[in-house]
């Protein structure tokens, strides 16, 4: 039991300490340039500036952040919902498949900054805009990632089931969608990073508040620390959002994680063999 | 001819070919062939690789049309999937999430089945074929040999009348291969249903038959049928002494090595 515990708490180090070790020496460089006058301090804020007005300005940033998150978790589960609908329709249908694959491929190619000032004129400075953009960026990935997924059922696997004389509801139910879930989270994970991104840019083009809004007025008056803040915060806000999928990850799919954590374990002990 | 002096056969393929259609070319894996399977017989079915085995099990259960001719299974000419057969793919074909009992149920949830009678058969199965133990256990948790006799139970869950295996025991090693031959063979035994086995060994068709169907190269017809003369209870080692255990394989063994051009 205590051997056991020791084993994890060395696991966890032995995970952690390389991001960790990069992270410190980056801050490190960091505080390094700034000390010594390399750049100006108004250009390049020094971390203990730019921690320090996180904390002293947080709750103004608070406020925003949850913006910002609100508009990118709609996104993501607009996404999300529309995505797999989407792409389980791709799969059954040959027709409704090459149809909406160019349609698909077309709006996945067109740069969303571009389209985002169209939304505003469309829907005004309210949430709607930034949601869309977030929707957009999000859902090709879920696309391909089911549409993949839903592919990547062994064919003896349907054969079997077309005998067992399930029909195609309980065929999809019990065997072709669980198959499918951990492309699907591959997918949701990438998703919920761009719809971030997508919230952001959609803040950017026309917005009175979001983290989006924060680093445009920060720029529009050189206030390089409050921008840096920003930057921290929308990143941190990405991060939590895929550990959260990541986690639900292993919650839903044990039997995935543990597969592919004995994989990953047994390589290990190769290496350090 | 789906009858015979009046009693209907468990399986008849009646004159049929298969073509396979590719962009350029046309394929004739099975040409005309007849097999009659009565009820409750054992038929082992071996052939060269390639020759049309998987494409003649998969007539029987309705996962393919037949170019030509009629396949009738159980009385009833076969027109699509049919539901009254079980079949054992040579890879175990389980879903990875579920254990092994629940990747056995599943075949009755699909089927709609009695949860508490499929539950308590599930069990004697669990119980007839060894897995006792395991039924909790993840598919990559379970060894090959295990991972079979769980697509075993799944195939016997609802007591089809007519089994269909295509390689079961390929990937087994020998051991673990004659351990399923004698459990197989009991379970076929104890139930009496009609099976179809396709398979590469020699022994395993002889031991387990009533009869060896040899098919030629593609296009497949049928080569010669092989009648096995051996007692109903089969004593592993003990038939594989008997001289009529010898003889069969010897034959069979020769009619392969003809048909694959080796002559
Ligand atoms: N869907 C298909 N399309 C085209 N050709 C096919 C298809 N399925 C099978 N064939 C061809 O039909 C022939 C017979 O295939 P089949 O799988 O029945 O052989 P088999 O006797 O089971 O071989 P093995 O012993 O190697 O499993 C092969 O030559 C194969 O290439
Ligand atoms: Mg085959």
């Amino acid at each position: 039991m205590d051997t056991d515990r020791t084993d994890r708490w060395r696991g966890v180090v032995e995970r952690t300490w390389r991001p960790v070790a990069l992270l410190a020496a980056c801050l490190a460089i960091w505080h390094l340039i700034t000390v010594t006058g390399m750049v100006e301090a108004y250009l390049v804020p020094s971390p203990a500036k730019t921690f320090g007005l996180l904390v002293d300005k947080w709750s103004y940033l608070w406020g925003h952040t949850w913006v910002t998150t609100y508009e990118t978790v709609l996104g993501f589960v607009i996404a999300g919902v529309l995505g797999v609908l989407m792409a389980v329709a791709m799969v059954y249908s040959r027709t409704i498949e090459s149809t909406a694959y160019p349609i698909l491929l077309f709006a996945q190619v067109i740069p969303k900054i571009a389209i985002a000032p169209l939304f505003v004129v469309w829907l005004g400075f309210g949430f709607e805009p930034k949601v869309i953009v977030a929707v957009l960026m999000a859902f090709f990935p879920v696309v391909i990632s089911t549409v993949t997924g839903l592919k990547s059922v062994d064919t003896e696997m349907l054969e079997l089931a077309a005998t067992m004389g399930g029909g195609p509801v309980k065929t999809f139910v019990k065997i072709r969608f669980p198959a499918a879930l951990p492309h699907l989270f591959a997918g949701l994970k990438v998703a919920v990073t761009l719809a971030v991104t997508g919230a952001v840019v959609g803040e950017f083009v026309g917005s009175n508040e979001g983290l989006g809004y924060v680093i445009l007025q920060a720029n529009g008056n050189m206030d390089t620390p409050m921008l840096f803040a920003g930057l921290i915060v929308i990143s941190l806000v990405g991060v939590l959002l895929f550990l959260l999928l990541d986690l639900a990850e292993k919650l839903m799919l044990p039997w995935h994680a543990s597969r592919r954590g004995a994989a990953v374990t047994t390589l290990l002990a190769k290496g350090t063999a | 001819m789906s009858t015979t002096l009046g009693t209907t056969s468990a399986v008849a393929i009646d004159d049929v070919s298969v073509r396979f259609q590719s962009k350029r070319t046309e394929v004739t894996a099975i040409q005309q062939v007849s097999i009659d399977v009565a009820p409750g017989e054992f038929v082992s079915i071996v052939g060269p690789s390639g020759c049309g085995k998987s494409t003649l099990l998969k007539l029987v259960s309705g996962l393919l049309k037949p170019s030509s001719g009629t396949v009738t299974l159980l009385g009833e000419q076969v027109r699509g999937p049919r539901h009254d057969i079980g079949f054992v793919f040579q890879r175990a074909a389980l879903l990875e999430w579920r254990s092994a009992r629940r990747n056995i149920l599943l075949q009755a949830e699909m089927r709609g089945m009695n949860s508490a009678e499929a539950g308590r058969r599930a069990g004697e199965l669990i119980e007839m074929t060894g897995l006792s133990g395991f039924e909790n256990a993840l598919p990559h948790e379970l060894s090959g040999g295990m991972q079979q006799r769980v697509a075993l139970c799944r195939a016997l869950l609802h007591q089809p009348r007519v089994l269909l295996m295509d390689e079961p025991f390929g990937a087994l090693d020998a051991l673990t291969r004659e351990q399923m031959n004698v459990e197989l063979h009991r379970v076929w035994r104890e139930t009496g249903t009609t099976v179809l086995l396709v398979t590469h060994s020699i022994a395993e068709s002889v031991y387990l038959a009533n009869r060896v169907i040899v098919l030629t190269r593609r296009p497949a017809v049928v080569k010669e049928v092989i009648e096995v003369d051996l007692p109903a209870e089969r004593d592993y080692s003990a038939t594989m002494a008997r001289p009529e255990f010898a003889s069969a394989t010897a034959h069979i063994r020769d009619l392969l090595g003809a048909v694959t051009g080796q002559d």
